[in-house]
């Protein structure tokens, strides 16, 4: 540990202004407060500070995410020998899973950490850890059989136009890993839905739909079963399959403090009613209308995007208040996308990226009611 | 009506080195004292004396150049030893080298009752003791020319390592209560002295008349006068209150009483590096030197505080106590650097979020650093000021108002309302480690600036 900070003191002045190697300082400054935690103490106000930072809370957040990936990876080799009529243990699907998965992760966390540290040199900036998540969310939120090049561009896109455009780190508007799989979605839409893409090279005879394709489709017959689709072994996105898997990560988010409980709550109560009002309104020939409203929470990315998605604490309301209208309006509209419009199964990616794009308006009225009880406090007394 | 306060937001830290209820016997005699200008904002100090005249305690030794009749006295008599200046010329401290024999400024107060609001004012002002007294908006001097719509005291300190001012009033209930009839001189409105609600109140505080005693319950920024005023008679635009440090108004007293400016406190020596954390005899301004020695038990690099560890200012090893402050602390630099410290389990580091496993351990209490603890970031993580901020109000959005310059917003967000102390917590908590005392510093100078 000393003889690593001893390393790290004897290149640092190369990299400091005027030293040789200065075109490299933010990639050193990145690599260096990876292993130390910066020696800076305060200088005004408060004396002591907490201990937390935002490169432990991002890792929390990907530690969150790790059941999910994990239990992706399986259900990856599932699901491929599951096509091919082949049955085989828990490692050699799980091994399956990995080597088709590491991929998909090395290049999104490759592409987006080169470029924020291309973009922090250029601005003078420290490189901020934001891409921890995104770099994970990405490969989480993408089919297994995604090119890897598209993956590339698609990274390359939501740090470039999502983020950096905006000002990096905190001033973005909309979430970059939702931007990313929207940027895939509409630009290569025949790689990002269909039947075909759910499943690393599927047998052709093999169906192959997810849930919410079937039950879009009116087929609600062939749905797997609710423990099917709550244990996650079904075909979708790599992290999103997983119930269970995200309500652990969703546990950690809360118990630790990182993630808001609010938003997570709210987002499922409004899935809920706007489901519940469907049963209520649906003809005797729409199936899908039909479907309780439970299913909509355990298919699709529904899960994954309330507890990792819609929580992001830079696109998502900041007040309070706001959080529970936020919350609730990306349930309702996401369910409304799914059953009423035909052409896009999964609404939860729409209504995410909506309410990001809202999310400034609610706050907005959240802190004029605040100004409001200010003034008329005035008023009541004079 | 007295009000009945329950806070639920907010934070205590468990920080470790509380002082012990004792009073220690070391004495300050032959130590050094002075004055820093820098501890009144918006001040601009002009000197009444040179390098090497005589001062006597209770004799003003600068004075505001902006309103001259706000001066500070100096707090006991002796030379002028130096004025110490820092950059562009900027007066820093005044430096009093005291005399063996003390000699006090006679002042005739005459009989307080008989007094008008106009006379206690201008005792207070020439005195040097006004200053004790601040007001809200923007947490500066009092301005004697304004009619305030009430007085708050609050009767405790929540803050982290606080002293104890039950303890340190002890036996002083006839210098209070003069000080407490000659604020009551001062508004027309009442006076709002707030005790904690969480134990049986301090016989001091009950038995103090032309007082509303009320109380308030809940974690730290409870005792905050900042906190209380926003609970029982909130400023709305134009208003003003005063307020004024239970220890600051026996000075008051005993100038009423005795006619001279007596400006003896009782402080704790607090915090993890100190090997007997004790209250100690001092007056304002005085050099610390004489409580550190053989009293610290620490080899590191020290942050010695005059104040608390929220909103206190740093200091060195032979610095003076503020002129608001009533605790010094001392904790360790923390100047190193921490090997891998966002991911490790961090068992000794204490956090409000559980996103270290010190959560396993409720109730301990922790050796705290100056450390940053990570680089600064924009604001990123939401809700977070929330929630150690009983008020109504909106710190992260107030605060961007601030960052903006965006006066109207500012005032409509409720800058009036708000000290730096109570938005401490908020900085202590920020995962951004944004500079939170200082901006919203920034903010009440451009008000001063704009409104004035």
């Amino acid at each position: 540990m000393k003889l690593i900070r001893k390393q790290f003191d004897k290149i640092k002045p190369s990299f400091e202004k005027g030293g040789k190697l200065q075109a490299f300082r933010s990639m050193f400054d990145a690599i260096e407060t990876l292993f130390f935690v910066p020696n800076t103490t305060t200088k005004s106000g408060v004396h002591i500070r907490d201990s937390k930072d935002s490169k432990r809370l991002m890792m929390i957040v990907v530690i969150a995410m790790i059941p999910a990936l994990l239990f992706g990876m399986w259900n990856t080799g599932v699901q491929h020998f599951l096509s091919l009529g082949e049955s085989v243990d828990i490692m050699t699907a799980f091994w399956y899973g990995f080597l088709k998965i590491l991929p998909i992760i090395v290049v999104s966390y490759g592409v987006g950490l080169g470029i924020e540290i291309i973009i922090a040199q250029m601005r003078g900036h420290e490189v901020k850890e934001g891409f921890f998540v995104t770099g994970m969310l990405i490969p989480l939120i993408v089919p297994v059989g995604v090119p890897l090049w598209m993956v590339a561009v698609a990274t390359a896109f939501a740090v470039i136009i999502g983020v950096e455009a905006f000002g990096g780190a905190g001033m973005n508007i909309m979430n970059p890993a939702l931007t990313a799989r929207a940027f895939l979605f509409f630009a290569y839409p025949s790689h990002m839905s269909g039947d075909a893409v759910w499943i690393a090279e599927k047998a052709d005879g093999f169906s192959g739909a997810t849930p919410l394709a079937e039950a879009a489709a009116g087929h609600t017959a062939n749905l797997p079963s609710v423990m099917e689709m709550f244990m996650g072994n079904i075909p979708g996105s790599i992290g999103e399959t997983s119930t269970i898997a995200i309500l652990i990560g969703a546990f950690i988010l809360i118990y630790t403090g990182v993630g808001s409980w609010k938003i997570m709550a709210s987002t499922v109560v409004g899935a809920l009613v706007m489901a519940y009002i469907f049963n209520a309104l649906a003809p005797a020939d729409n199936a899908f209308m039909q479907l309780p409203g439970y299913y909509h929470l355990i298919m699709g990315g529904f899960a994954f995007g309330a507890v990792f998605m819609a929580t992001d604490p830079v696109s998502a309301a900041q007040t309070s208040k706001g959080k529970y209208i936020y919350g609730f309006l990306i349930g309702f509209i996401a369910v409304l996308i799914r059953v009423l419009n035909p052409a896009y199964p999964e609404g939860m990616m729409l209504a995410i990226l909506l309410m990001n794009v809202f999310a400034p308006l609610i706050d907005h009225y959240v802190v004029q009611a605040n100004i409001k009880r200010r003034l008329k406090r005035a008023s009541v007394k004079a | 009506m007295p009000h009945k306060i329950k806070i639920r937001k907010g934070l205590n830290i468990p920080i470790k080195g509380k002082a012990e209820k004792f009073l220690n016997k070391s004495q300050y005699e032959g130590s050094l004292f002075a004055l820093r200008p820098t501890d009144f904002p918006s001040f601009t100090p002009k000197s009444l004396f040179k390098e090497g005249d005589k001062v006597k305690a209770g004799e003003a030794i600068f004075f505001n150049k902006n309103k001259p009749s706000i001066k500070l006295s100096s707090p006991v008599s002796g030379t002028l030893k130096s004025i110490i200046r820092g950059e562009r010329r900027k007066i820093l401290e005044f430096v009093i080298e005291p005399e063996a024999n003390q000699q006090y400024l006679k002042f005739e107060t005459g009989n307080l009752n008989e007094l008008s609001r106009e006379k206690v004012i201008e005792l207070l002002l020439e005195s040097g003791i006004w200053p004790f007294i601040r007001q809200r908006p923007y947490d500066v001097i009092a301005n004697p020319e304004d009619m305030p719509k009430a007085i708050f005291v609050s009767a405790f300190d929540s803050s982290p390592l606080a002293p104890d001012y039950d303890f340190i009033l002890n036996g002083q209930e006839k210098d209070f209560q003069t000080g407490i009839d000659a604020l009551k001189k001062l508004t027309e409105g009442p006076i709002h002295l707030t005790v904690n609600g969480a134990y049986r109140t301090n016989k001091v505080f009950s038995a103090i008349k032309g007082v509303e005693l009320n109380t308030i319950t809940g974690p730290h920024p409870a005792g905050n006068v900042g906190i209380q005023i926003h609970h029982i008679d909130p400023i709305n635009k134009g208003e003003i209150v005063w307020h004024i440090n239970p220890q600051d108004i026996l000075i008051i007293g005993r100038l009423f009483n005795h006619g001279i400016f007596d400006a003896s406190k009782i402080i704790a020596l607090t915090g993890s590096e100190i090997k007997k954390p004790q209250y100690y005899k001092a007056k304002v301004g005085v050099s610390i030197e004489y409580m550190l020695r053989d009293n610290i038990n620490s080899s590191e690099n020290l942050r010695y505080i005059s104040g608390n560890v929220l909103s206190g200012i740093q200091i060195v090893s032979d610095g003076f106590l503020g002129f608001y402050h009533n605790q010094v602390s001392v904790i360790p630099e923390g100047d190193d650097y921490e090997f891998l410290g966002w991911i490790l389990p961090g068992l000794k580091k204490f956090s409000v979020s559980r996103s270290f496993f010190s959560w396993l351990m409720p109730g301990k209490e922790f050796k705290m650093n100056a450390n940053l603890h990570g680089g600064k970031r924009p604001f990123v993580f939401t809700e977070e000021y929330d929630k150690v901020l009983p008020m109504d109000i909106l710190p992260v959005h107030l605060l961007k108002s601030v960052m903006i310059e965006d006066i109207d917003q500012m005032e409509a967000l409720g800058i009036y309302e708000v000290g730096e102390d109570d938005f401490a917590l908020c900085e202590f908590v920020c995962t951004s480690k944004i500079p939170v005392q200082e901006t919203l510093r920034k903010g009440f100078d451009l008000m001063i600036k704009e409104t004035s």
